[in-house]
């Protein structure tokens, strides 16, 4: 049952070490606010998944929450390299990361598995490709009525996921929409849920088959406007385009990483605050 | 009446864009595949349906997206599904006719890597990894590639086979029981390639205005062959060049830089 809370609540109570955890949105809705949570409460050893890396990620990875990372593609949206998960791969810094690596169509299929309460997803796919060869969880089994053979890949199963959504109302029943990605799923799939918000509403208003998780299957829900930033939220505001270019300057160097991590992160009490530093800054980062 | 000039990215965009036939249903990858693809749009195939893998699918963006899941995608969209559904109903379930991908490295086969360079467990770069492609090259009714044409890109030897085309050549992708026919030409900056109907080899076709073989065996990692009667690609028009840049103005300005090709 969905309980309202502040959002350093919510990740002290329902995010521990050594956790699995998923943080969704596929380019929007990236619960950024609660990626910062958790590194500021200094969680280690968290396994992470989820498709698309991102941002959030390469802070959490650079961070050194990180042990495991399994994922299927990560980049820097339409800028480059993440340059804290290469640094990780490539270098081992700060600590070395296990990848288990998947196709986005798989990681989409396992999450439904999840969410199904199966123990593996079954899809066509994988057939040429050198992946299974590295990520020996991806196997084939034969179609009991067709002899077809298709790939098998296990569930994904989260201690916990954290998605950010438009809005919730006073039970906790949430609503998104635009693209949700695997959000759903990924909440279904858990253990525990914390959805972080853009707005606390009286009512959702929402049409019948609309995105809604209700507050039955989520743990907390968090009040927290902006909270995908620098992702975007449908109807609330646009990508910041310029803070994705941005990282990759940033992001490049372990010292500007560093930084960055200590003033916006770590200095600061919550996401408000990192806000005002931003506006502070006026958009210009330190030591970039 | 003269020749319009233009750039080689120009005369790749628009050679690929070209490839995408009025009414297509095509998955769209982020990049210089959008950019062809919304080119296509824009000119001669306003039916083409692009789907891209965050869900949308019939968008329409009236600018570039910077990533696969930007909201002016989903806005224009004639509906928004989930992730799974994508890659489940409409990607497995065979309702895309093209698939429209890059690559950061390519083989003489079509095959391609975007996972690493160097060794996969100590790799010299680690690239983003696999998205959507290696299922859309394996099911989409055809696949086209967009890349630019270098040593570095066009490669003897994958590193890694992230998502594949003709395999090793001859009959090694159909006994694989794909779907889809695999890589049916790949437009570079340089030329056009087609595969051969018998071995599956790219050979190159059309030949950009201005380009000589020799530079085309210079930027090609393998002993590269020309096929017979091989001509040169059709001008970029006036209508194309001025259509191309007007969007990639269109976009500098919504994302507030210039110079907004991904």
């Amino acid at each position: 049952m969905a309980h309202w809370t502040s959002l350093s609540e919510a990740v002290r109570t329902h995010i521990h070490d050594g956790d699995t955890v998923a943080l969704e949105g596929f380019t929007h809705l990236i619960p950024f606010a609660a990626g910062h949570e958790i590194i500021r409460q200094g969680i280690r050893n968290l396994s992470l998944i989820r498709m698309t890396p991102d941002v959030i990620y390469d802070q959490l990875i650079g961070a050194g929450c990180a042990r495991k990372l399994t994922f299927s593609w990560g980049g820097n949206p339409g800028v480059g390299s993440l340059h804290r998960l290469r640094d990780a791969v490539e270098q081992a810094w700060p600590h070395a990361l296990e990848l288990e690596e998947r196709s986005h169509a798989d990681m989409a299929n396992a999450y439904v598995a999840g969410a199904a309460n199966l123990p593996f997803a079954i899809m066509r796919g994988y057939s040429g490709s050198d992946l299974p060869k590295f990520n020996t969880q991806i196997r084939t089994i034969r179609c009991p009525f067709t002899g077809e053979e298709l790939a098998a890949t296990p569930a994904v199963r989260p201690d916990v996921a954290v998605i950010h959504a438009q809005k919730a109302d006073a039970k906790g029943n949430v609503l998104l929409w635009g693209i949700v990605g695997v959000q759903k799923e990924a909440v279904l799939a858990s253990k525990r849920a914390i959805v972080t918000v853009e707005e606390r509403v009286e009512k959702l208003d929402a049409p019948e088959n609309a995105c809604v998780l209700p507050g039955w299957v989520v743990d907390a829900v968090c009040l927290v406007p902006h909270g995908a930033h620098p992702s975007y939220a449908h109807g609330y505001y646009d990508r910041d385009n310029v803070f994705y270019r941005q990282w990759d300057a940033i992001s490049r160097d372990r010292e500007s990483f560093l930084a960055w991590i200590k003033h916006y992160i770590l200095e600061t009490s919550d996401f408000a605050e990192y806000e005002q530093r931003l506006a502070a800054t006026a958009g210009q980062v330190v030591n970039a | 009446m003269s020749a319009p000039a233009y750039t080689t990215d120009e005369m790749m965009t628009v050679s690929a864009s070209r490839m995408l036939r009025n009414g297509a249903v095509c998955f769209v990858g982020i990049g210089l595949p959008s950019t062809a693809a919304n080119l296509a749009r824009l000119t001669h195939a306003p039916e083409a349906v692009l789907i891209y893998e965050s869900g949308p699918i019939g968008a329409k963006p009236p600018v570039l997206p910077l990533s696969i899941g930007d909201g002016n995608l989903a806005d224009t969209a004639d509906t928004v599904v989930s992730t799974p559904e994508i890659f489940r109903y409409w990607l497995q379930g065979g309702r895309v006719d093209v698939g429209f991908l890059g690559a950061a490295q390519l083989d003489r086969f079509a095959n391609l890597n975007t996972t690493v360079i160097g060794d996969y467990r100590k790799p010299k770069t680690r690239l983003p990894g696999a998205g959507g492609a290696p299922e859309i090259s394996s099911s989409a009714k055809e696949v086209l590639i967009i890349v630019r044409q270098s040593k570095r890109t066009f490669v003897q030897k994958l590193d890694f086979i992230t998502s594949v085309g003709h395999l090793t050549g001859g009959d090694s992708r159909a006994k694989l029981g794909l779907p889809g026919k695999g890589p049916t030409a790949v437009i570079t900056d340089l030329c056009i390639l087609r595969p051969d109907p018998t071995t599956r080899e790219l050979m190159v076709t059309h030949i950009h205005p201005g380009v000589t073989r020799e530079t085309i065996l210079d930027k090609t990692g393998w002993a590269i062959q020309f096929a017979e009667g091989c001509h040169a690609t059709d001008l970029p028009s006036e209508h194309e060049l001025q259509t191309l840049r007007n969007l990639h103005q269109r976009t500098a300005e919504a994302h507030g830089v210039v110079g907004a090709e991904a």
